[in-house]
């Protein structure tokens, strides 16, 4: 148990500090580790827990709670979320800290500008990574596909969408 | 006096916040002028460590779907405890910044208006309520799991939530394409092939396209 919980401990700590553009940017790598290489979770409940984050109020970063819950009970959902957050909140606070003098230096801009394209990738390898799990037929691609165009076009709250891709998987379309 | 020190605070922490943004330039004005006359419509507050926490809980319950909208709301439109063109800098910090953008934020904001016990405060504020709601959620997946109906259920949201996935990418793609950082998509596409089709671990992706993408961004800047 003290190895498992040792093991989240690391894995998200490390995971934290390189998940630029936040939690959806890092779920390819989660998928990966959890799923392919621990095989702590199938790849079903993998999605099936990222489901339910999006569905739960707060932060999506939730989610290494619902992972780390199932590998590990109450103590891993707490050693997963500290994990995960962390380091990257400690890094916060420091830069938060000098910020302002770097504000027009060039060097900043350009790791800024530099990370974007990075985050970019790495967020649609997260949607990539996901429906190939969960995107198994034409009413499947439909839903993404009809929610997308939503989402993109519209403000609805999202909650809207999530409704309408439940009935569709409680109906069995999907 | 409170806009006084208010004032002073700003001088530190933001040198050109007086030509920066005239809106906030009179709003202090007009801020020390009716605090002069007595009237209690005092200059943007400093929020106390009990207020920020109990922000951060609404911001975090009423945050489906992405937190930041609610506490843009909530700080520059409600609270008015930053103007727009502070919230967007401090958040510009935290999406650089590794790590979930709003938890990174509760920090920055937090850790501007109290130190380390404000950032404290704001943190917990956002993590806590959801992080119990989430056990609960995980306790009943553990035992209802296995439920056909709640399988299905769940794959639909997530081809939903894909969906949005793909909506929040197209909107981050048209700036980019919009300010002809040309290398930009190039350096995505090699990120996704590295991560979504290759499988490597962030990290070595991260470290091996990272300094490229700083370089040639520091080229072109």
């Amino acid at each position: 148990m003290h190895s498992v919980l040792a093991t989240l401990a690391g894995y998200f700590a490390t995971l934290s500090l390189f998940a630029i553009g936040g939690a959806n940017a890092a779920i390819p790598d989660m998928q990966r580790f959890i799923v392919d290489v621990m095989h702590w979770m199938t790849a079903k409940q993998f999605t099936d827990s990222y489901a339910i984050a999006q569905m739960s109020p707060g932060p999506n970063v939730i989610i290494v709670a619902l992972i780390g819950y199932h590998v590990a009970g109450l103590a891993g959902a707490a050693v997963a979320t500290a994990s995960m957050v962390g380091p990257s909140c400690v890094l916060a606070f420091v830069v938060s800290r000098v910020w302002e003098r770097f504000r027009q230096a060039r060097w900043r801009i350009a790791v800024q500008n530099g990370l974007v394209p990075l985050s970019l990738g790495l967020i649609s390898a997260s949607a990539f990574v996901i429906a190939r799990t969960t995107d198994h037929n034409i009413a499947a691609a439909a839903v993404t596909a009809v929610t997308a165009v939503v989402a993109y076009m519209t403000r609805l709250n999202p909650l809207w969408l999530f409704a309408a891709g439940g009935i569709a998987g409680f109906a069995g379309l999907v | 006096m409170e806009s006084h020190t208010l004032r002073a605070r700003m001088h530190r922490q933001h040198p050109h916040w007086w030509r920066g943004d005239r809106l906030a330039n009179a709003r202090c004005m007009s801020d020390s002028i009716s605090s002069a006359s007595g009237t209690e419509r005092s200059a943007p507050v400093r929020p106390g460590l009990g207020e920020l926490f109990v922000s951060f809980v609404k911001v975090a319950l009423s945050g489906f779907g992405g937190a930041l909208p609610w506490a843009r709301r909530m700080i520059v439109e409600r609270k008015k405890w930053m103007t727009a063109q502070e919230f967007n800098e401090a958040f510009a910090l935290s999406q650089f910044l590794p790590g979930p953008n709003v938890v990174n934020f509760s920090v920055v904001f937090g850790a501007r208006f109290g130190g380390a016990a404000g950032a404290a405060a704001a943190f917990f504020g956002l993590m806590l309520p959801p992080l119990c709601i989430v056990v609960v959620l995980a306790a009943l997946y553990a035992r209802y799991g296995d439920l056909a109906a709640l399988g299905r259920i769940l794959s639909g949201v997530t081809c939903a939530a894909v969906g949005l996935l793909i909506a929040v990418v197209a909107k981050m793609a048209l700036p980019l394409f919009a300010k002809r950082l040309d290398w930009a998509p190039l350096i995505a596409i090699v990120a996704f092939i590295g991560v979504a089709i290759l499988r490597w671990p962030l990290p070595y992706v991260f470290l091996g396209l990272a300094p490229v993408s700083i370089a040639l961004a520091w080229m072109r800047s």
